[in-house]
């Protein structure tokens, strides 16, 4: 549990000094990938990003970039992948999440993750929040703190009168709201996105990217989207990933990352200005 | 057929046209079969029954429900009692279903977590082999035949299985039970030594027999859970055993309960190993040293020789047996359908 203590929570007062970091845009998360493997498959080469507290940064790219394998990378899911392989560093607070002594489960417990699919458990509203709660073996109020969570992500009025309801039963929409919910119950010092509204309806998508705007104001967030007007509209900071093929593999790695106006913009590479314009998927 | 032919004809060159004269047949046929096969089967089912509860009709009639509380059974007088029996059967199949769920789901969830693959995968790490292409699929290789071993267990015959437990089975836990006795009489599991055939040489075996059904089918149920709860759990900081424990085995209770239900009422009707191993002797107790008998054991041992006034009790202890099989699994079933509307969904 070398991640306990000061790493606690978005606050990174003790992370040491970098460069390009002002007061208000301090990086949580200080993630430089040199190379990642599955098995003898390259994915992920020489791709640099920082999330900047208190923010949304989006990665997006076409199909098959890894732009989901780097955000996976930040809370170390790709561990459970057998015969994954990374060099390079997270870190988290300052502090490097893939060292030996850091259990990745400490890892999932501060860094947050709502998936592509919504996934509630087979349990009931209530039960699906407090998960978490009851993971980290939290002493004080659960109801209060499943009521919180679920008010931030806006689930509240639709969910309290069946609350003992089994989590399957709401919509899609509902269901992610509620994954939302059980993710920031614990109040983690990032929340990880991937692709949350690709399973979704455009009203619930819309529904969710207000949430997202509103959870800024409390949490780091970063997310993985195909969606570019999604990016466009919720994103602070934007990284294009972009796949090579040029020696024989399929190897995502950054080509742009930068102020979301900037990289909608006024890109600067080649690339990332024909996805854009939209001369490939 | 040719109306339909004109009716439905609109291109000159179109290459569809109505079903052939075989290919009606030949549904037709098909369907027949499937019909009768069916019905084939629930009409053996309900001739069997009849043809027992007939047989044991006259047995009934001169025992009726005090043969089920009776505590004796001789011939010479004519005294039929099947209560140790039905105890026996009852103690021996819960006690084994306790041993093989306890297992059977260890060794389900052992196989589809991944266990054996991670440490086999691990193992060749250590000697740069895990991307080798000979060796890349060996931890999947290995669990494959974990589970066909486990499975393979379900085709020994019940015989091999029965002198297994009187050669090997016995001999082995002798001493132990022996000891046990000696130490802790006192305890009523332990209040008997163990003479050789007996009920926990008997419940041993049992288990190993329906170990197969219970670890295939949570298997199934545990492998059957979608991948993105387990995703779920993980990424809320779970440890693997806060996730199987929380999330998948509750997920997957379903198909494990409905494993554990098959399972017992193989128990329960299991024949030839337990004759050979529970010891024959009409009584009860709780003790788990002392021989006993169950109702699938008394009739394959008595019916043999046994005369025709005695064909008829035996037909109504085969009644009794199938009553109990019957209860258990339609209470099974009953829970499953409880618990499958909590679920809804899940899946």
């Amino acid at each position: 549990m070398s991640l306990a203590g000061e790493s606690n929570g978005a606050g990174v007062g003790a992370a040491p000094a970098r460069e390009k970091t002002s007061p208000e845009s301090e990086v949580v998360i200080d993630c430089h990938i040199r190379e990642l493997y599955y098995g003898t498959f390259k994915a992920v080469r020489d791709t640099t990003i920082p999330i900047v507290k208190k923010s949304i940064t989006a990665f997006i790219g076409p199909s098959g970039c890894g732009k989901s394998t780097v955000l996976r990378c930040l809370n170390r899911m790709n561990d459970l992948v057998r015969g994954f392989r990374f060099e390079g560093h997270v870190k988290y607070g300052g502090q490097d999440i893939y060292l030996p002594s850091v259990d990745p489960v400490a890892v999932r417990r501060y860094i947050g993750m709502v998936f592509q699919q919504p996934n509630p458990f087979a349990t009931s509203i209530f039960n699906n929040v407090a998960f978490g709660l009851r993971l980290n073996g939290y002493k004080g109020d659960v109801g209060e703190r499943v009521e919180q969570a679920l008010k931030q992500a806006g689930l509240w009025e639709e969910v309290k009168d069946k609350l003992h309801k089994s989590g399957l039963s709401l919509s899609g929409g509902q269901q992610q709201r509620l994954c939302i919910a059980r993710a920031i119950a614990t109040q983690p010092g990032v929340l990880l996105m991937d692709e949350p509204c690709s399973a979704l309806d455009p009203v619930a998508t819309r529904k969710i990217e207000e949430l997202m705007l509103e959870l800024k104001k409390r949490y780091t967030i970063a997310i993985v989207t195909h969606n570019l007007h999604q990016a466009q509209r919720v994103a602070d900071r934007t990284g294009f990933l972009y796949v090579d093929t040029t020696q024989g593999g399929r190897t995502g790695y950054l080509v742009e990352f930068g102020e979301s106006a900037q990289i909608f913009g006024d890109p600067q590479e080649k690339h990332t200005k024909e996805y854009i314009r939209g001369e490939f998927s | 057929m040719s109306t339909t032919a004109d009716i439905l004809e609109t291109a000159e060159t179109t290459v569809c046209q109505p079903p052939s004269r075989w290919q009606v047949i030949a549904d037709r046929t098909f369907r027949t079969a499937c019909h009768t096969f069916a019905w084939v089967t629930v009409i053996g089912i309900v001739f069997i029954v009849a043809r027992i509860i007939l047989a044991g009709v006259p047995a009934m009639r001169e025992y009726g429900p005090g043969f089920l509380t009776g505590t004796t059974w001789d011939p010479n007088k004519d005294a039929y009692g099947i209560l140790p029996e039905i105890w026996g059967t009852l103690y021996s199949s819960i006690l084994s279903l306790i041993i093989g769920t306890a297992f059977g789901v260890a060794a389900a969830i052992f196989l589809s977590e991944g266990y054996l693959g991670e440490f086999v995968f691990g193992a060749l790490r250590v000697f740069n082999l895990h991307f080798h292409p000979f060796w890349t699929h060996l931890p999947q290789r290995l669990e494959d035949l974990l589970r066909n071993l486990i499975e393979l267990l379900a085709a020994i015959p019940s015989v091999v299985y029965g002198l297994w437990g009187i050669f090997v089975v016995v001999p082995a836990i002798r001493p132990v039970c022996n000891w046990l006795h000696l130490k802790m009489g006192w305890f009523a599991l332990f209040s008997t030594d163990l003479s050789g055939p007996g009920m926990l040489p008997a419940v041993l075996v049992l288990s190993i027999m329906i170990l197969p059904t219970i670890t295939a089918i949570s298997r199934d149920a545990l492998t059957s859970v979608p991948p993105k709860l387990r995703m779920a759990a993980y990424g809320l900081g779970a440890t693997r055993w806060e996730t199987i424990f929380a999330v998948i085995l509750p997920t997957a209770s379903r198909g494990v309960f409905g494993g554990v239900v098959l399972a017992f009422g193989r128990a329960l009707g299991e024949t030839m190993a337990l004759a050979m191993l529970v010891g024959n002797s009409n009584r009860i107790s709780v003790s788990l040293f002392s021989p006993a008998n169950t109702l699938a054991a008394l009739l394959a041992n008595t019916f043999p020789e046994a005369r025709p006034n005695e064909v008829a009790v035996l037909m109504y202890a085969a009644l009794v047996l199938l009553a109990i099989t019957l209860i258990v699994n339609i209470l099974g079933a009953v829970i499953l359908q409880q618990t499958s509307k909590s679920q809804q969904g899940a899946h």
